[in-house]
Parts: C-alpha cells; structure tokens; sequence
C-alpha cells in the first residue's frame, strides 16, 4: 500500500494522507487518478494525453518536478511506500495541484518566441539544408512541449520573478537559428533586457530534468554569445 | 542585466583572472620571502608596471563587483531601480577613489 501526501489548497494549504494500493506498471498519474476516482473526487489535478506529449500533467513528485503519465511509482519510492505530490513551483497554484500556466505563456510572448514570416511568406517554399548549424541548433531544441517542468525547477525564475525562463528562451534560440524568421532585431532585444538571457546562472536546473533531454541551458548560452556578439556590432 | 553589464561583468572576469593570479603571487613572494615593509616599499616606489597592474587590478575589481552585487541585491531582496543603480555607481567610485589612491601611496610613498 503506497502512503501518499497530496497538497490540498492553493498558496495556503495543507497535505492530505491517502492509502493507495501499489499495482503492477502503476504511474504518478494512475495514483492521482486513483485519488480522485475512488477517494475523494474534490481533488484537482490536470492531465489531457497520458502518453507523454502534451505535458499538462507535471507535478512535483517527491521534491522533484516530473510528468506524472511518465513517471512510474517504482521509479520513485523508497522501502517506505511513501510519495508526496505537490504543484510545481514557481507558478500560481489554481487549487491542489493544478497551476495557473498563463504566466509562463506570457513569457513566451515577451521573449517574442512565435515565427515572424516577415514580407516573404507567400515566396513558396524555403529550403533548409538539415546540416547547416543553424538547422542543427535549431533542431536541438524544438521539441519543447511547453510543459514548465524547466520553469519550476529554475533557482532564478523563483528568486526574479521577471525572468523569462528557460522555455521562453530555449524558443527563442529556436527562432534566431530559424533562417526563414525575419523577426530577429526584436526577439534579441526582448531577450538581451534585464529580465532576459543574462539573468541565468547556469545551475543547469532545466537541462537536468527536462522531461524531452533538451538543454536550455546551451540555448541561453547561445543567446548570451549573440547578444554579445550584436552588442559589438559584429551582427545587424 | 542588460547586455551592456553583461559584456562589462565577462570582460573584467577576464582581466581578474590574471589580476588576482598576480596579486596572490605578490603576496607569495612578499610574505615567503620575509620582505620588510621598507622592501616592499623600495620595490613599489616609481615602479610603472606596479602601479600599471594595480589600476587595472582596481578598475577591474571596481566595474565587476557591483554589477556581481547588483544581480545578488535584486535576487535576494526587493530592492529594485533607479536608487540601487545609484548605490552601486556609488560603491564603484569609492572601489576606484580607494583602490588608486592605495596604489598611488605605493608608488609615490
């Protein structure tokens, strides 16, 4: 029998022991479903694909921010049965353990992390070779979901909370390696700010536990050494 | 930060890199080698490369320490703006004023 603390509540709470029994391949989010379903159907939590692609269902489990859907319950008990399912950090709690996301969107929007096609859309297909580094780079990091895991587990998103965060720029980085993107002059200003690229201290928080093995890390050094790069004119 | 600070922080690592290496070796071989404080003194005195070295060393130190601080105020506190722009500038100017006048005294002493 798997003894689970869930945080019930918002910013102000308290955890809520439950009893649940351990199967066979059993998932965080089998546990949580289990809670709610069987147990005590007040409980909020979120989860849309439980196979892994839409990354609605993170949660921090036993101090560390995982996708529950993935996460199966052997991987992170101990000899003790016991699992304690928070929010993530760093977000708004909207109740238990379902956070308020906008946030963090926002930021994506700031770090002007959408494609700008520019005057040149309708010019047909752009060919992009995928050996050029800026494919590669750019390759590097696009599978991001946009699940936050990154965000909550990121020291300086929690200590400046104007931080764009490693999401909003590991996108970011995408687009300035995107040879089609004709937005660059005001996506590398939105990130060079105060709030922006430079703010990250490299603890690596977000490489360690993305979910997808992204390294936003090595996006925002790329940003780091293009800011640089156009701060000495060396870049239009 | 802005990418102006940003550059300033990275550049003046750079220079401390060497700065504080030569520094400690100073130390080292003033200490280890039992120099009197008139030693010490008859080799700084008119010498153009130690007061070359401790400038730089100064400016260095007086460029990156408050931008270092700058970002561990605004972390660690709520303390933001135009008045902590202003404390910082303040504290470089007195690292600059201390740090030079120590290096004059050395080598005009």
């Amino acid at each position: 029998m798997l003894k689970v603390e869930v945080w019930r509540g918002t910013r102000q709470g308290r955890f809520q022991s439950f009893d649940v029994p351990r199967r066979e391949h059993q998932t965080i989010l089998d546990v949580v479903t289990e809670i709610q379903r069987e147990q005590d159907a007040t409980l909020a939590y979120r989860f849309a694909c439980r196979v892994g692609m839409c990354g609605s269902c993170a949660m921090t489990v036993n101090g560390r921010p995982r996708w529950t859907c993935r996460t199966r319950v052997a991987e992170v008990v101990g000899r003790d049965n016991r699992l304690r399912l928070e929010p993530l950090p760093n977000f708004t709690v909207v109740k238990d353990l379902a956070v308020e996301m906008t946030g963090f969107f926002d930021k994506w929007r700031d770090a002007k992390g959408y494609f700008e096609p520019g005057g040149h859309a309708g010019e047909g297909f752009a060919v992009v070779s995928p050996t050029t580094p800026q494919r590669q780079a750019a390759d590097a990091g696009i599978e991001c979901i946009g699940c936050g895991i990154c965000y909550a587990a990121c020291d300086v998103v929690a200590w400046e909370p104007d931080y764009l965060g490693p999401a909003a720029l590991n996108r970011a980085w995408t687009l300035v390696n995107d040879v089609r993107d004709a937005g660059n002059a005001e996506r590398m200003a939105a990130v060079a700010a105060a709030s922006g690229c430079q703010a990250c201290h490299v603890h690596m928080n977000c490489t360690e536990f993305c979910p997808k093995g992204l390294a936003p890390t090595y996006a925002i050094a790329g940003l780091k050494r293009e800011t640089i790069a156009r701060a000495l004119g060396r870049r239009n | 930060m802005s990418a102006a600070l940003f550059i300033a922080q990275r550049a003046t690592a750079a220079i401390l890199a060497f700065a504080v290496a030569g520094h400690l070796a100073t130390i080292v071989y003033a200490v280890r080698g039992g120099l009197t404080a008139a030693e010490v003194l008859a080799r700084t005195r008119h010498n153009g490369w130690f007061l070359a070295f401790y400038a730089l060393f100064v400016i260095a130190a007086a460029i990156h320490a408050p931008i270092g601080l700058r970002n561990v105020v605004r972390e660690w506190s709520s303390w933001r703006g135009r008045s902590l722009d202003y404390a910082l500038a303040a504290f470089c100017a007195l690292l600059v004023v201390m740090g030079l006048a120590a290096a004059l005294a050395l080598y005009a002493a």
